[in-house]
């Protein structure tokens, strides 16, 4: 099962908190576009590490930073089963 | 006439081959150097600011940059405000640097009887004579202090421009580029760098997105580019990470973390990647090329232009380079009595190597930003309900660290002592801290514990490990 639902419930809630309006979630959006700052894309990945038990940015020195959402969630998902997590399962 | 006996920019640039090939882009207007010295960017009142104490605050950074080549050797203090240095601290600055003239590119309500001059950017050409100073002219760096006021740090040409013998050397083809701001240190390092080189300089605007800033670098075919990691990380997200090819690729201000050291040599195969240890206090430490996180052992103690030293566990740096003093402070607090500046940064060896732990005082860098975990738990202790709160710091691996929250209840909010039912808590703190905080301190998370570990002396253990 992939992670994506669980980005995406962070991400409103992120951007809620915020008071940010969010474009539509496609795969395609820029992350960077997407009305969250580098700071609240900093946030997202703390609190899917406390909800999904993992952080694919730390668990290798190799990365390469997704710069679409499609890439962000393929990221956790790459990660989730090299881990593997069932997401789905997690948090 | 220019005085040979106290260098500046004027007289760097006046000495400089190649000037009429070398450019200052900014993101509104753009100058050639050659073109700098015959101009003037306050015109004939240039004359009232020689041998004062002149703050200058623009929105522009091109406006600042201009104002600061113009006025470097000529008025005695360059107080140099950051864009985001909140309004209310200014009469502060004023009186403390004793400044007489304010240079700006705007209306600015300065909350200040000073006299105020608008600058002309781009400078115009304009026969006026430049006057300058006997000596050098202090310039003051502003950086954040414990109270929310921002401390003054004296620097000189001579400091600034120690770090950089070697860039006098590059060949004229470099074009600069830094996502810092030039009035922050980092920012000015490289503005320096580009001036006293033979380089041209790509500015970033105010305001300016990171893949904006990004296409314009690559359009003027920039060369050398320096940022934080998180600047860096914020980079290789955009689309637009493409659109340069940098032969010199710099990291300071923050931690530099292995993944963002691989990160860009895999990103930028042609570049040399290099990080450097700089603040505005102790100047550029020093710089490590060999693509690995931390630095040699190797440094410690040995002889040169910089001595660094590890004391207590931090890492201790003196050198021409060093900050000369601060403005309204005790005057030892900025070196011990050897002349060493204490980073307060804490270092930890591991084999033949040194890796960055974090800060002593507890300070969190989010980003290159500070943040005083006092001023979050402060915001948090006013919820009714919070007995007590330690902030402390999260690695990320985005922005290096973010602001963690522990948060002890009172017993009558959490009778049972296990945080359950603390989701609107939560949410009202966090509403606390938007209302109070910048963003970047407020809490990413915050966690409800039945107690917090207290020091010997009473006080909150803050681990400085992120």
């Amino acid at each position: 099962m992939s992670v994506k639902p669980t980005v995406i419930s962070q991400i409103r809630q992120i951007a809620e908190d915020n008071r940010t309006p969010l474009p539509p979630l496609t795969d395609d959006l820029v992350l960077l576009d997407s009305g969250l700052d580098s700071l609240a894309i900093a946030i997202l990945v703390a609190r899917l590490e406390e909800t999904l038990g993992f952080d694919p940015f730390t668990e290798s020195d190799d990365t390469a930073y997704p710069v679409t959402l499609g890439d962000f969630i393929r990221f956790y998902d790459h990660a989730a089963d090299c881990l593997g997590i069932d997401s789905n399962q997690a948090g | 006439m220019p005085r040979t006996a106290s260098e500046s920019i004027r007289t760097r640039l006046a000495s400089a081959p190649v000037c009429l090939r070398r450019f200052l882009w900014g993101a509104t207007a753009s100058v050639c150097l050659g073109d700098v010295l015959d101009a003037t960017t306050l015109g004939a009142r240039v004359a009232d600011v020689a041998g004062r104490s002149v703050l200058v605050v623009t929105r522009d950074p091109f406006a600042s940059a201009l104002a600061l080549i113009e006025l470097d050797g000529i008025a005695a203090r360059l107080v140099v405000c950051t864009p985001d240095l909140p309004a209310e601290h200014l009469p502060a600055i004023v009186a403390k640097a004793g400044v007489d003239v304010i240079v700006c590119d705007h209306n600015r309500q300065s909350g200040s009887q000073k006299p105020q001059l608008r600058i002309q950017a781009p400078a115009r050409a304009f026969d006026v004579a430049h006057s300058t100073i006997d000596g050098p002219t202090e310039w003051v760096l502003l950086t954040s202090g414990t109270t929310g006021a921002p401390k003054l740090l004296v620097h000189t040409f001579a400091s600034l421009t120690a770090p950089i013998g070697g860039a006098l050397a590059q060949d004229p083809g470099v074009v600069w580029g830094t996502f810092y701001d030039i009035r922050r240190y980092g920012g000015l390092q490289i503005f320096f760098r580009a001036l006293l080189g033979r380089g041209s300089f790509v500015l970033s605007g105010a305001g300016e997105s990171i893949g904006d800033y990004l296409v314009r670098l690559g359009a003027h075919g920039v060369t050398h580019v320096s940022g934080t990691p998180s600047h860096w990380r914020r980079a290789l997200m955009s689309p637009e990470a493409r659109a340069i090819a940098p032969r010199y690729i710099r990291l300071s201000g923050e931690i530099a973390d292995q993944g963002i050291l691989n990160a860009l040599r895999s990103f930028y195969p042609r570049a040399s990647v290099g990080h450097a240890f700089a603040s505005t206090e102790a100047g550029v430490g020093f710089e490590v090329n060999d693509g690995l996180e931390g630095f040699p052992a190797s440094l410690i103690g040995a002889s040169g232009d910089v001595q660094v030293a590890v004391e207590d566990g931090s890492l201790r740096i003196r050198s021409a380079r060093n900050a000369v003093r601060y403005i309204g402070e005790e005057p030892c607090t900025l070196s011990d009595d050897r002349g060493f500046v204490d980073t307060g940064d804490m270092v930890e060896r591991r084999g033949d190597r040194y890796y960055f732990l974090g800060r002593r005082s507890g300070i969190i860098n989010v980003g290159g930003l500070k943040v005083y975990p006092e001023e979050v738990e402060t915001a948090i202790n006013k919820h009714p309900a919070v007995r007590m709160a330690v902030v402390r710091p999260r690695k990320s691996p985005i922005t290096g660290s973010l602001v963690a929250a522990e948060v002890v209840l009172k017993a009558e909010a959490d009778p049972n002592g296990a945080g359950v039912g603390t989701a609107d808590f939560k949410r009202e703190i966090l509403q606390i801290c938007h209302d109070s905080l910048a963003a970047h301190k407020i809490p990413a998370t915050i966690r409800f514990v039945p107690a917090l570990e207290l020091a010997a002396a009473g006080k909150l253990a803050r681990p400085c490990v992120p």
